[in-house]
């Protein structure tokens, strides 16, 4: 309860920022301030520290695990608020509104993280997406930018209204809202349950862009100005796993053998469009776009198994993507040049950028030491204890053998094809951070005991 | 003490050499570095009678049961040592040679040592798997930066093949561990409990991967590409000691945990490794590039290693123990040798050069006795190694085909003397030519390097001993894990 409140608090408290004081440093400042202040009241609910005690009616249910996933996406929020800080001011005019709506989406999230309701649900989603509706426009006088906030909205909306028939349909047929309720039954779909249960998921995998519903993802990620990108591509899809998961394994959990197949199914097929589209991208930013839909092609083999590994192979896993990625697009949004080519020769120019660059590839690509690898490694161990699935598990390593391949494309580029570099514009500061994310990447790439015995703790 | 420090010293002095502002200080930084970690090695083998120094298990990630578990066995000790010799000696042999920003090149070999003497040490699958695959990454890197003109693509061809590989082998590594008690240490690996029909499949998930890094035919392709293109430093390490990763999991992971399969599966396997010999050597025979005629020579050599394991018989395992050793001393000989007559003359042309002994004496004796090794001439170290090979192989109990596989294998020593003596022949003796008659002899270090190698050779040859006392444990070890008679 405690982020939910604050967040939405800090939201409106930046939007009046942006009034009040015209100094953009002021306005950063706060926003810094809150996103601290978010995280550690974050961590005291985790302690057990209430602050505020709302009868929800059990329509929200504050567990360890929905806390955790809090933690992680509010801290990867705050290490992207210090890397992009100065890059969203590029964007517009508008700062403290961008930076409101963030607020917004985490307020978003902290809801999909914790409902037991569908409307609550229902809620989580709505507020995690409109904002990024006009995040995703906020470069008003880009044509694409625009373009891509359209196509998001009438997708997203669109989507939406399948998920509230979705809804209606479990609703009647199980009488309630409440994930317990809908949970109670003796394990046999009846028609109306199972229409309801594929319109959600349907629903849901447009909103993780999984195949084929995942048409709107290149577009978007790609039109939308590169900071929003790097937030959406992240944290926001995480919060969105968080809360699929969440549904099929607490409400749908006992009816996992009629929708594994499907899901296995979806998982393969993003998996492998994903992939092989990245192979052919010119463009990086484009290329991180399909790579997105690959490494959620990864993250959906956690509801493919749906047992204890999975679900803490979720919460390790957004980490050891979202931390690579959004340090990634740190660099490429100071870029010029989006193509392999502008990556040509930055290893002589810039060689701490190139290296912490690598070491976020090579993490994406799942090298051992890196988080990535571990990452991967549960990722399969769950499919693989799961048992029914070793055609998927097979499927997902020819992928992740793909993925060498345009993940390598830039360590090429930046190591061994001559180029002059474009000009980069970096502070000291920027880099210090980038080789702090890179210095933790390998960090719980090789002890990942650090992390595991975080999740333990909260599991037993 | 003694594993750790093995991994840890070229780990730490390879991280410290990316600090080194001038060449020549890299240089001398990594070859000290290099030899502390052979001092280490032999002190190792020599030294140390307590079984306790010889290993060690920290903690490392006990709630998924896997430990860092690096043990000497007699297999470790003399891979281990392959590994802490071929490093100096390459870095004394490329003395001269000056790499475009050395420190980062010198820093990635190092960093290289560390993950192939971990893949050797390591006693627990989770470990092995990491190290398996941090040995690769700095190959790729030294590839990719300093090799030939088509290095990239090749590289990347490489690097794909044997993640693929790896891959596979990470998906059995998993599902084995589940079946050993959710646990990832040896012991729990070889009591594994697996049906015969599980066995089998997960028995090409690993071997893919082994055949890989060895390689055996037909997954070889990447091989004489990435030698060819790749600085020669790196292809010594390469041919010389990363390939006997490969032989070392199906030693130590493969048939031990699935001895039904290997069993099985034997014949099969050892039909593709004669296949392999008897092509590549034909290959070799009809190669002008030097570098290419030793890559097909040692798949050759590699595919008779591997042919000896999955027979299945003691006197093959010895073999293939001191075989391993052998060959790397050989054609880390032969590489040497390739790159000094490409640093004088600028080629590898076989039709482009001749008459070399004239002008370069030393070279040319110390070239003689190598090739004759890799011929496996009596007297010399892989004459020992072969003949054991042979002997197992043909006394196989386990294979039905022994003494086919004899034969037909036996059929690639003599191709092996067609193209090795050609070699010679055709570089080293007849007429100079325009590019060879300024032609000088080798350099002082050179020659001691060589002249090490060519004394490492007649020594093993005419005195084995040693080493087959060190391994013997080892191969009794895992003999007895595996199935050596044929149930009727």
């Amino acid at each position: 309860m405690n982020a939910i409140v604050i967040s939405a608090i800090w939201g409106v408290i930046m939007m009046f920022s942006g009034a009040f004081s015209k100094n953009l440093k002021t306005v950063r400042a706060l926003s810094i301030v809150g996103i601290a202040l978010l995280f550690v009241v974050n961590l005291l609910e985790l302690y057990g520290t209430h602050l505020f005690t709302v009868d929800t009616k059990g329509m929200l249910q504050f567990d360890s695990f929905g806390l955790l996933f809090n933690a992680i996406a509010i801290g990867s929020t705050a290490v992207y608020f210090l890397l992009n800080g100065r890059d969203m001011e590029k964007v517009g005019l508008h700062v403290a509104e961008y930076y409101a709506l963030i607020f917004f989406v985490l307020c978003g999230i902290s809801i999909a993280s914790s409902f037991s309701s569908l409307l609550m649900l229902f809620l989580a989603i709505e507020i995690i997406s409109i904002p990024l509706y006009i995040l995703t426009g906020a470069d008003k006088r880009n044509l694409k930018s625009n373009e891509a906030s359209l196509k998001y909205f009438l997708m997203g909306a669109f989507s939406t209204g399948i998920m509230l028939m979705g809804i209606c349909l479990i609703f009647g047929a199980k009488g309630s809202f409440s994930i317990e309720q809908i949970a109670l039954g003796d394990g046999t779909l009846t028609p109306m349950v199972g229409a309801g249960l594929l319109l959600l998921m349907f629903s849901l995998a447009f909103k993780v862009s999984a195949a084929p519903f995942h048409f709107w993802t290149p577009d978007v990620y790609d039109g939308a100005p590169t900071v929003f990108t790097s937030f959406m591509a992240t944290i926001v899809k995480a919060g969105l796993f968080i809360a699929f998961i969440k549904l099929f394994g607490d409400a749908f959990g006992e009816l996992h053998g009629q929708w594994q197949t499907l899901i296995a199914i979806i998982t393969a097929a993003t998996l492998i469009i994903g992939n092989l589209t990245a192979v052919f991208q010119q463009s990086v930013k484009r290329m991180l776009a399909y790579s997105s839909i690959a490494q959620a092609g990864f993250m959906l083999f956690s509801l493919v198994a749906l047992n204890g590994m999975g679900r803490e192979g979720l919460l390790y896993y957004t980490l050891a993507y979202s931390i690579p990625t959004i340090g990634i697009f740190a660099i490429l949004v100071r870029m010029k040049d989006y193509t392999f080519e502008g990556f040509n020769g930055l290893a002589k120019h810039q060689p701490v950028l190139a290296a912490v660059t690598s070491i976020f590839l090579l993490s994406l690509a799942g090298i051992p030491a890196t988080a990535g690898f571990m990452g991967k490694f549960y990722m399969l161990s769950a499919a693989i204890q799961n048992g029914h699935v070793m055609w998927l598990v097979i499927i997902g390593i020819i992928c992740a053998a793909i993925s060498v391949y345009y993940y390598f494309r830039v360590i090429q580029a930046m190591y061994f094809k001559e180029g002059d570099a474009q000009e980069l514009e970096t502070s000291s500061f920027h880099k210090g951070l980038l080789v702090l994310m890179a210095a933790f990447v390998i960090f719980i790439g090789i002890q990942p005991q650090w992390l595991l015995n975080q999740l333990y703790t909260f599991f037993s | 003490m003694i594993p750790v420090l093995l991994i840890v010293i070229p780990l730490l002095s390879g991280l410290a050499t990316f600090l080194i502002k001038q060449e020549k200080g890299a240089k001398t930084w990594s070859l000290l570095a290099s030899l502390i970690t052979l001092v280490v090695s032999v002190i190792g083998i020599t030294m140390v009678k307590d079984k306790a120094a010889l290993s060690a298990n920290l903690e490392w990630l006990p709630m998924l049961g896997s430990s860092f578990s690096v043990t000497l066995d007699g297999m470790g000790q003399i891979l281990c040592l392959l590994t802490a010799v071929a490093f100096p000696m390459i870095f004394l042999a490329t003395w001269n040679a000056s790499y475009k920003n050395a420190k980062s090149f010198y820093a990635l070999m190092l960093l290289g040592q560390a993950g192939l003497m971990g893949a050797f040490l390591a006693h627990d699958a989770l470990l092995f798997y990491f190290f398996w695959e941090l040995a690769l990454i700095p190959a790729y890197f030294l590839c990719s930066q300093w090799g030939g003109e088509r290095r990239i693509a090749v590289t990347m061809k490489f690097f794909i093949y044997t993640f693929v590989g790896s891959l596979f082998m990470l998906i059995g590594i998993i599902y084995v561990y589940f079946h050993a008690g959710q646990n990832f240490s040896i012991e729990s690996f070889y009591s594994a409990a697996l049906s015969p029909k599980e066995q089998n499949w997960l028995f090409w998930l690993f071997f893919v991967a082994f055949a890989i890094k060895m390689p055996i035919f037909p997954l070889h392709t990447w091989q004489p590409d990435t030698y060819e293109q790749s600085p020669t430093a790196v292809t010594m390490v390469l041919s010389g000691v990363m390939v006997k990763m490969g032989l070392l999991g199906v030693i130590r992971w493969l048939a031990p945990v699935l001895p039904m399969a290997t069993w099985q599966n034997g014949d099969t396997v050892g039909l593709l490794c004669v296949i392999g010999m008897i092509y590549a050597s034909i290959l070799a025979i009809q190669q002008d590039d030097l570098k290419r005629l030793i890559a097909y020579s040692s798949i050759a050599h590699v595919g008779l290693m591997c042919l000896a394991i999955f027979v299945t018989s003691e006197k093959g395992m010895q073999g293939v123990m001191i075989q391993m050793f052998n060959h790397g001393i050989n054609v880390i000989g032969l590489w040497i040798v390739v790159e000094l007559i490409e640093r004088q003359f600028g080629t590898r042309k076989i039709s482009e050069l001749g008459g070399l002994a004239q002008k370069a004496p030393a070279l040319a004796i110390l070239l003689v006795v190598v090739s004759l090794a890799n011929v496996a001439l009596p007297l010399t170290n892989a004459f020992i190694g072969e003949f054991l090979l042979f002997t197992g192989v043909f006394t196989s109990t386990v294979s039905k085909m022994g003494p086919v596989f004899t034969a037909v294998a036996g059929l690639s020593i003599i191709l092996s003397a067609v193209y090795t003596l050609n070699m010679i022949q055709r570089v080293f003796f007849g007429n100079t030519n325009q590019l060879t008659a300024s032609a000088h002899d080798i350099r002082s270090n050179e020659k001691i390097v060589l002249g090490i190698l060519v004394v490492a050779i007649l020594v093993v040859g005419v005195y084995p001993k040693p080493f087959l006392e060190l391994t013997q444990g080892t191969v009794e070890a895992i003999m007895s894990k595996m199935i050596t008679k044929h149930p009727i």
